[in-house]
């Protein structure tokens, strides 16, 4: 799936022929698809469509079966620095014994290396973006006395602590209140506006428009990529929800039993 | 009493090395079990100690005589190996953690014992000192194997603290750390083999059933006072080594009494003390905390109980007609108005109870942010509850002025505000009447 907009400077990310499995089950199949540079761009798809895998994959988090990925034309070990990642809220124990600003100040680890402590820039940093995100008046609590949509922008502010080109985002929406969906929009469009691109798992297929300007439909396969109002069309919706449980389904049980 | 006296000032040179190993030994296992609490391999650790016992008769075997550097290394190489075992097991069947851990330990303490009969039905097995190994015995040890223990330990609460970031990082979200290219496998490595060695080290004064005790239970007393990483990490240390010198200073008193066990049990005081009285997230003060909140809330509804009465024109209100508001026995009732007379906010009259001027005063404010709390919800919760600190009294603190200005407005149209204890100048505006 080529970009008619994208040449090969515009790219943010390459994902080419990738294909994942866990315990031999594939999850993503021959993924081909390229992320336009300096865009908010959404992936969408059914329960288990690999959504979360196909930002594990570009991050490197999982390893390939097949195919390779390349970032601003580098391999993930020249990009590292130009990553920030968003995962899941539910993947993490907020009971953990760490304040919001202890959570932000990690964002900035991967320039510091294992040993060196964070500097007084760091710390600055870490207040901008808890300030971007409007939080900077629970710094000091601890994270599980916040509510769900406070912990999403916590989370939000870590990224945005990375300073990254590119950023991956699992479901940043889910789960949040009207203001906080809000604040997260906000800074997304401050960071398209500053030439950031934003890759995020979105469930909410009505704001797809409203929100980003690209949209990946996956279903293990790829179904389309491209510009929101090309290709986010009735009949590809149906393609990426409607046939979930037939061919790709029998087709992975096939590869199993066979392995 | 002699031997209390020499114990307290450490007139042994002996004692005084076992007490300092046995201290430094509580610091690590508390510095390094915050991490291993945290990132939940606290069973992994009690499996690891189990696991060792075979090493040090192995040990034995591979020696010849009673060497405590090579049951040392025989124990921590066991260990490890029980450790790979369960994460074995886990990745490759559909067994989950909890019963690979049991697997592993019981299958490895089994080898273990069964190794320790063999070398003591020996000639010379008496002499090797296996039994130690499995409750703990501090006076058997020699100040040269004291000086191990004390110098791992403090190695093993160095290396923890440079990497207590990363550590920390690893076990509050693992797949963030890899994502900034964190070999996360190989931390893992490091913090298990940490917990590892730690173990090893409190298996002679300990023993192999109790050592993951201290790995734990400091710890986790430790998280009842603080939500603070640093803070867990210090406090863990510092009951610890509490822990290892008060238990192995009362074995080294009564030499009959082995230390695991005296150990075991000055942690858990610690613990019990720390579940019931930290002020942060013990019981007692939670509780405390539920029962002020409970008759807060009490008294609010008798004022508004009253203000409400007020409203309607009835200056002197009956128990009768209160009790009716609201689902209060009859004792609550006396009780909360027993309270609310005390604090000079009500008093009989010839009719009933009735509001003082101070009551009147505190009445119409309680009634006035409930209403506003009340409409709030109704009309802008949606919008922006994360602004709002559902705890607080004070309303014109936590909402911004706008929102607060404009509910005011509301409800003084509905003639339902009542006046502002201190007043502000939104009020003053919007309406007049009380």
């Amino acid at each position: 799936m080529i970009e008619g907009d994208a040449g090969k400077d515009g790219v943010a990310v390459e994902v080419h022929d990738v294909t994942v499995a866990y315990h031999r089950r594939p999850v993503l199949w021959d993924v081909d698809v390229l992320i336009p540079r300096g865009r908010l761009v959404a992936v969408v798809g059914p329960n288990g469509a690999g959504k979360s895998t196909l930002l594990k994959a570009i991050l490197g988090l999982v390893p390939l079966a097949s195919g390779r990925v390349e970032i601003f034309g580098h391999n993930l070990r020249g990009a590292r620095g130009l990553l920030g990642y968003v995962p899941q809220r539910e993947s993490v124990d907020w009971d953990f014994p760490v304040s919001a600003a202890d959570v932000v100040l990690m964002g900035r680890y991967g320039r510091l290396g294992w040993i060196r402590r964070p500097g007084p820039e760091d710390r600055a940093a870490a207040e901008t973006a808890l300030r971007k995100v409007g939080m900077i008046e629970f710094a000091r609590r601890q994270i599980s006395q916040l509510s769900g949509g406070q912990q999403q922008r916590v989370f939000l502010a870590r990224a945005l602590a990375q300073d990254a080109a590119l950023y991956l985002m699992d479901e940043p929406f889910a789960g949040v209140d009207a203001s906080t969906e809000r604040a997260i929009v906000d800074v997304l469009r401050e960071m398209r506006a500053a030439g950031k691109t934003v890759v995020a798992v979105h469930h909410d297929l009505q704001t797809v428009p409203e929100y980003f300007d690209h949209v990946v439909m996956l279903n293990m396969r790829l179904v389309a990529a491209g510009p929101v109002a090309d290709v986010f069309t009735r009949e590809n919706l149906l393609k990426t929800y409607g046939g979930r449980l037939t061919m790709l389904e029998a087709a992975a049980e096939a590869v199993r039993a066979g392995a | 009493m002699n031997d209390l006296l020499r114990l307290i000032t450490l007139q042994d040179a002996t004692t005084r090395t076992v007490l300092l190993g046995a201290g430094l030994l509580g610091l690590a296992a508390g510095v390094v079990g915050t991490f291993a609490v945290l990132r939940r391999r606290a069973l992994v650790g009690d499996a690891m100690a189990h696991a060792a016992l075979p090493g040090v008769c192995l040990a034995y075997f591979v020696v010849g005589e009673r060497s405590f550097g090579a049951f040392l290394l025989g124990a921590l190489i066991a260990g490890l190996l029980g450790a790979w075992c369960i994460v074995l097991i886990r990745a490759h069947t559909r067994i989950k953690e909890d019963a690979a851990i049991g697997i592993v330990l019981a299958s490895f303490f089994g080898l273990g014992i069964a190794l320790s009969r063999i070398i003591q039905n020996r000639p010379s097995g008496n002499r090797a000192g296996l039994d130690t190994f499995i409750f703990g015995k501090a006076a058997g040890m020699t100040s040269a194997d004291t000086r191990l223990i004390g110098i791992t330990a403090v190695t093993i609460v160095a290396l923890t603290y440079l990497l207590a970031r990363e550590f920390g990082l690893l076990c509050f979200d693992r797949a963030f750390s890899a994502s900034i290219g964190r070999r996360v496998i190989l931390l893992d490595l490091i913090l298990m083999t940490l917990i590892g060695v730690c173990v090893v080290i409190g298996l002679p004064a300990v023993g192999v059933v109790m050592t993951a005790a201290l790995l734990i239970i400091p710890a986790a007393a430790a998280r009842f006072w603080t939500d603070r990483l640093w803070v867990m990490i210090l406090l863990g240390g510092l009951f610890g080594s509490l822990s290892g010198l008060l238990g192995v200073g009362v074995s080294a008193l009564a030499p009959r009494l082995a230390a695991g066990p005296v150990v075991v049990l000055v942690a858990a005081g610690i613990f019990v003390v720390s579940l019931i009285t930290a002020p942060t997230r013990g019981l007692l003060p939670a509780s405390v905390r539920r029962w002020r909140l409970r008759r807060r809330i009490i008294l609010q509804n008798l004022l508004r109980a009253m203000h409400e009465a007020n409203e309607r024109g009835e200056v002197e209100v009956t128990e009768a007609a209160l009790a009716a508001k609201r689902a209060w026995t009859t004792d609550q009732l006396a009780s909360v108005l027993a309270r609310a007379a005390r604090s000079g906010l009500v008093v009989h009259g010839p009719m009933g109870w009735r509001l003082t001027p101070r009551g009147v005063v505190e009445a119409a404010a309680v009634v006035r942010t409930h209403r506003l709390w009340e409409l709030y919800l109704i009309e802008h919760a949606a919008i922006a509850p994360d602004h709002v600190d559902r705890d607080a009294d004070q309303l014109e603190h936590i909402l911004p002025p706008d929102v607060l200005a404009r509910l005011e407005e509301q409800l003084a149209m509905r003639e339902r505000l009542p006046p502002s204890p201190h007043a502000i100048p939104v009020y003053e505006g919007s309406a007049a009447h009380g």
